[in-house]
């Protein structure tokens, strides 16, 4: 087995090559000398606008939004001690986008910036909220699903609702970008806008590792170790809503991220919700910045959503999920 | 049955149902056909289609407020009594079939992709109607206000029309012809976008143009105009120049305010 640092290193390493890819990755052929150099120019060109106005932020927010999913699916699946748990597959992602389409399509988002991550922060809370109700702490699997179904196709109706009752005859079309996801043409505002929302998520729940570790063996064990459950829980809702609300609102919901980055790197921490937490964050990462490659050079001109490269990775992952199970490989 | 005798000798001749008499109760249910019936048979048309009243696309609001709107249904349609009415080739064929088969003689406008298909619709509105005079006398005046409009100078800026969702228009469009009467070089030629297409936001920063011609944004918001305001773009040196759709979203002789607009916008970069 490869010793933690070790993992952490490579996973680090990694993230760094797909990001330097992503920069270098688009519809205008640059050199890869010329990038390297407007990146960091000061002077007033094309190309440096290219680079520092259009290529950076979908960079910084592909990698940015891909640790928040990964991160948010580690502390989910452990705190539930539920596999499936994962903000896209639970309904998290699409109350998210609800809550950012209607500060978005309803101006409120024109005239005060920082309502679109407080709308989709609080659809992601009451999403956590609901869920966390209706499972109850234990986060009972055929609950969880059901609720995360029921959640899901919810807030993807209103979604959609919203957006065919807008008189702006493009509304309608951007219900993909909102179900799917897209990096496409963000700007740095929207760095700006995401990015303090999903450092407080992160910090949140990467605090969590002792607890979580704790949590593997019961709850009572764990209160006898001094784990108070009530405020894991309370950093586990507004650290999800935080990272998870914040992405959504600027990039759409993207699903699997935080359900296959987990369970990929599961086996390589031996299991141990504490070490899941940063090597999911970094995987997460990488996962996200490969997917937003991707989508630049299979269909370049007419780039493909975010979410349709990441289900074509996710979905046969879950059937293999689910063949495991049912042959007890578990 | 001497209806369907009609219709058959009409097929057969290829003659117009509605014979020789200019028609009376006409139905437009195209914005562009709108407009073009309402500037050469005012006292003819009966309807309008309701897109005509809508100061966003129609160049003629006030006099669309003197007709009856319609949706575009077979139902509300046939219920007018039309004896013509008047489509666009891209009116949804169901009801356009529809209306044919209730006997209602239809004419399908092809729209218009340059300013000389401008002037063939406006000659076909004449014919169609029994107003070859009016017509005539329209093109006349639409040819003397082109050439007053027309650039003078040799300077052709380079320019690109960005739209939602980076759409830019090709040199076969109406768009384009608009855009190199002016006086203006449209990028999307040197990139082989005949007809238009997407151009993607960072290409359209390296192609570096003088001049970007924009729509005007929607009143409700949408993520597909957020391109126009994106920081590469506000930050690009071009000018920008936004025409209001009503001036050349249709083929009608109205689109020499486009070309005036756009005239001044080039003339502003040529002395910059």
């Amino acid at each position: 087995m490869i010793p933690y640092p070790v993992l952490i290193t490579q996973l680090a390493l990694l993230v760094a090559v797909l990001f330097l890819t992503s920069l270098l990755v688009g519809p205008a052929a640059i050199s890869v000398r010329d990038s390297i150099v407007a990146l960091f120019s000061g002077e007033a060109d094309p190309l440096v606008l290219v680079m520092q106005e259009i290529r950076l932020p979908r960079a910084i927010l592909g990698a940015m939004i891909g640790a928040s999913l990964g991160l948010s699916g580690a502390a989910l699946q452990g705190f539930l001690r539920n596999p499936l748990a994962e903000p896209g597959l639970i309904g998290v992602s699409s109350s998210a986008a609800l809550g950012a389409v209607l500060a978005i399509y309803t101006g409120l988002a024109a005239l005060l910036p920082l309502a679109l991550p407080l709308a989709a922060l609080a659809g992601a809370v009451i999403a956590v909220l609901i869920l966390l109700a209706l499972t109850g702490p234990r986060g009972d699997t055929l609950t969880l699903i059901l609720a995360g179904v029921a959640l899901s196709a919810l807030a993807g109706a209103l979604t959609s609702l919203i957006l065919n009752l807008s008189s702006n005859p493009f509304a309608a079309l951007e219900i993909v970008f909102w179900l799917l996801g897209a990096l496409t043409d963000r700007s740095m505002t929207h760095v700006w806008l995401a990015a303090p929302f999903m450092l407080v998520g992160w910090a949140l729940l990467a605090g969590l590792g002792r607890g979580l570790d704790a949590l593997t063996l019961g709850e009572e064990a764990s209160a006898s170790l001094g784990i108070r459950l009530n405020r894991l829980r309370l950093a586990v809702v507004l650290g999800t809503a935080a990272s998870v609300g914040a992405a959504t609102a600027v990039a759409g919901a993207i699903g699997f991220v935080g359900l296959v980055v987990p369970h990929l790197l599961r086996p390589f921490v031996g299991a141990r919700p504490s070490r899941l937490l940063l090597a999911s964050a970094l995987g997460g990462a990488a996962m996200l910045l490969a997917a937003d490659v991707a989508v630049r050079v299979i269909t370049p001109g007419q780039e493909l959503k975010l979410g349709v490269l990441t289900a074509l990775v996710g979905a046969p992952f879950f059937l293999w999920l689910i063949l495991k199970r049912r042959g007890g490989l578990t | 049955m001497t209806w369907l005798a009609r219709v058959l000798t009409a097929m057969t001749l290829g003659l117009p149902m509605a014979a020789q008499a200019a028609p009376e109760r006409v139905v437009s249910m195209n914005l562009c056909t709108d407009q073009l019936a309402m500037l050469i048979g005012p006292t003819q048309v009966l309807s309008v289609s309701y897109l005509a009243s809508d100061p966003r696309s129609s160049a003629m609001v006030e006099e669309a407020r003197g007709y009856r709107a319609n949706r575009g249904l077979a139902e509300e349609i046939f219920l007018l009594k039309p004896d013509l009415v008047i489509a666009g080739t891209y009116t949804t064929r169901a009801t356009v079939s529809l209306l044919r088969r209730l006997n209602i003689p239809v004419v399908a406008f092809k729209p218009a992709n340059s300013l000389d298909d401008i002037r063939d619709r406006v000659a076909q509105m004449g014919e169609v109607l029994d107003q070859q005079d009016r017509a005539e006398a329209l093109i006349i005046q639409f040819d003397a206000d082109l050439a007053a409009v027309r650039s003078k100078s040799d300077d052709r800026p380079r320019a690109a029309t960005y739209y939602a969702n980076s759409y830019t228009s090709g040199p076969n469009t109406l768009a384009g012809s608009i855009m190199d009467a002016a006086g203006l070089t449209n990028i999307a030629i040197e990139r082989g976008l005949d007809s238009g297409g997407t151009i993607a936001l960072e290409e359209l920063v390296i192609e570096d143009p003088d001049l970007i011609i924009t729509g005007r944004p929607y009143d409700t918001p949408a993520l597909a105009e957020e391109v126009l305001r994106h920081p590469a773009l506000v930050t690009l040196r071009a000018d920008t120049a936004p025409v209001a759709d009503r001036d050349w979203v249709c083929g009608t002789p109205f689109v020499v305010a486009a070309i005036r607009r756009l005239v001044k916008a080039r003339d502003a970069v040529l002395v910059r």
